[in-house]
């Protein structure tokens, strides 16, 4: 939801808000201003900044939430690097990126090159539809398609109807198949954002551009590759960043869904920090993983980011 | 360049398929909320006959009363309080300038990459020692720490997007702080401030792991949480367990009809801006 490490967050015209900050005697309230700051900064701290600095503290602590904490130095961050477990539910959390984020983006672009400039009725209707999956809650997404991945739900339904009878299977119930199928529904989720945000892109393309490369011999395909795609660097930036924090903090929908089974196929970081935290007490080892997951976020988001510069 | 009749009707064929594949499922919910409990539902089918049931049944087992009233206490609080102090901190951020603005900016934005996971486990912990697990207030103000990054950044980006002469000559009249603010700004940031009024609500509405760790006792558990555990318990009964999943989504789905243009430009605009 959030576009972080841009320090341009005082835009749109964020070259003028320096002068004014300081002109028209506002500059004179330096503290007067911070009244109106107090209260959001004071919740910010209390119950952001802080707990995350004591969850940090917690993964160098063995400690089961009652009896005195130990010292465990680095113990638990070696944990999440060796045991099996730990380690697998972070490479599971890196599959899903394939399936929250590159396919969608993937889609996104295709369905922008196929349509782009010839939609113009009914694009109301269409984005209500296409936004739909953001706004609910993932639990009750994760109902829905765990009842579709049964025995009797519509994807064997569909199977069934073309004919792949032998192919059917209780999707999520199958060690091989499980993670997949979970990330088959964030690509459900997050195809309609990316194609949404890249098509609103899109149209921001001068049509004098698009003019002068088919004057200039350009078929449709080369126009979008050179043409629109690059107007896009930043959308992709976006949606990129969007959706690999939804992949890899990703909880409620394997909570409701899977709960990390078969045999441990599904588990992610998210699932696994609150277990070992409140059905297991071992604290310690759910900080750790926790900081690890942090930091796993903030190095893609980072990545994306450098990524998608405009002056890469 | 005009497109062909043909092309035309291949890229509304192309748009129509996609929205197919997104409604799908929930035509195949609200069909099986329809079917008798306890039967069984082979995908998406229309049952013989239309049980309304479902729904009253759904709202006596889940205890959805409880979870319904527990949902609104939450987002009654989170809603306002986020609303207003992102509001406040957004105004002093871009249009009073204040020492160590620029720090604190990034200190809200770095925010926005934060995963719960983080948080829950210390949120838990220390605020069990001060008698804030299983309290309302507990939930909402981790809520509302949790949404401010993007409040604050929305309202900072508005306000430093609203005309300056507009402060200015408030400010010749002699306007105070306060005054510019509340009659003078906000009457002009109305759509800013619907926009992040409705995302929040739905934030609010739709979390559930900070919910499940804070408030464990089940008569205080929100809608989705309650949900969450409903499926545990009647995860066979297809029909159910519809009901249930659209009694939850009411609500947001409702909001989201009425204000999609809010909560549209809230996805795209407030992610695009940066």
């Amino acid at each position: 939801m959030g576009d972080p490490a841009v320090t341009g967050a005082r835009s749109p015209g964020g070259g003028r808000s320096g002068p004014r900050r300081n002109g028209g005697g506002s500059g004179r309230n330096g503290g007067r201003g911070w009244l109106f700051l107090l209260p959001a900064v004071a919740v910010y701290l209390a119950f952001t900044v802080y707990p995350a600095v004591s969850t940090l503290q917690f993964s160098f602590l063995e400690w089961d939430g009652v009896a005195p904490p130990a010292w465990a130095g680095l113990d638990n961050f070696v944990r999440v690097a060796a045991e099996p477990m730990l380690g697998r539910a972070v490479l599971n959390a890196l599959v899903l990126i394939v399936f929250f984020t590159v396919l969608p983006i993937l889609l996104g672009l295709l369905m922008t090159a196929l349509l782009a400039g010839g939609v113009r009725r009914g694009t109301a209707f269409y984005r209500v539809v296409f936004f739909l999956p953001q706004v609910l809650p993932l639990v009750v997404v994760g109902t829905t398609w765990r009842w579709m991945y049964s025995d009797d739900g519509m994807v064997n339904q569909a199977l069934g109807a073309a004919g792949l009878d032998h192919l059917g299977r209780a999707w999520l119930g199958d060690e091989r198949f499980a993670l997949a199928a979970l990330g088959v529904v964030g690509t459900w989720l997050m195809s309609g954002l990316c194609m949404m945000l890249f098509m609103s892109g899109a149209q921001r393309v001068d049509p004098a551009l698009h003019e002068a490369a088919a004057i200039d011999g350009a078929g449709p395909a080369r126009r979008f590759l050179s043409v629109v795609l690059p107007g896009l660097r930043k959308e992709i930036g976006i949606a990129g960043v969007i959706t690999t924090i939804a992949a890899l903090a990703s909880f409620d929908l394997v909570f409701v869904t899977t709960n990390g089974g078969p045999a441990g196929a599904t588990n992610v970081p998210g699932l696994l920090v609150y277990r070992l935290a409140f059905n297991e007490g071992d604290i310690g080892a759910a900080g750790a993983l926790a900081v690890v997951l942090t930091v796993l976020v903030v190095v893609f988001v980072g990545g994306i980011r450098l990524l998608v510069r405009e002056d890469a | 360049m005009r497109p062909s009749a043909a092309g035309q009707a291949l890229r509304y064929a192309l748009l129509n398929l996609m929205a197919l594949a997104v409604l799908l499922p929930f035509a195949g919910i609200v069909l099986a909320a329809l079917h008798p409990s306890g039967s069984r539902v082979d995908g998406v089918s229309v049952p013989d006959r239309w049980s309304w049931e479902n729904f009253g049944l759904a709202w006596e087992e889940g205890g959805f009363g409880d979870l319904m009233l527990s949902s609104l206490i939450v987002s009654g609080g989170v809603v306002p309080l986020t609303v207003l102090l992102a509001t406040m901190a957004g105004f002093a951020l871009s249009v009073l300038g204040v020492w160590g603005g620029r720090v604190l900016s990034l200190g809200f934005v770095l925010g926005l990459t934060v995963p719960v996971e983080l948080l829950v486990i210390a949120l838990y912990y220390n605020l069990r020692e001060v008698g804030l697990t299983d309290a309302y207030l507990g939930v909402v103000l981790a809520e509302v720490a949790l949404f401010l990054p993007f409040g604050v950044y929305w309202m900072q980006s508005h306000f430093a997007g609203v005309p300056r002469e507009l402060v200015e000559s408030a400010r010749m009249d002699g306007a105070r702080d306060g005054t510019v603010l509340w009659r003078v700004l906000l009457p002009v940031s109305r759509p800013a401030v619907t926009t992040l009024t409705v995302l929040v609500f739905m934030w609010s509405w739709n979390q559930f792991l900070l919910v499940l760790v804070m408030l464990q006792d089940p008569s205080m558990r929100t809608a989705p949480t309650g949900l969450g555990l409903f499926v545990g318990r009647y995860g066979t009964d297809v029909p159910l367990l519809a009901a249930a999943s659209l009694i939850v989504i009411a609500p947001i789905v409702v909001v989201y009809v009425v204000f999609q243009r809010s909560f549209v430009e809230g996805i795209t605009r407030g992610a695009v801006k940066g």
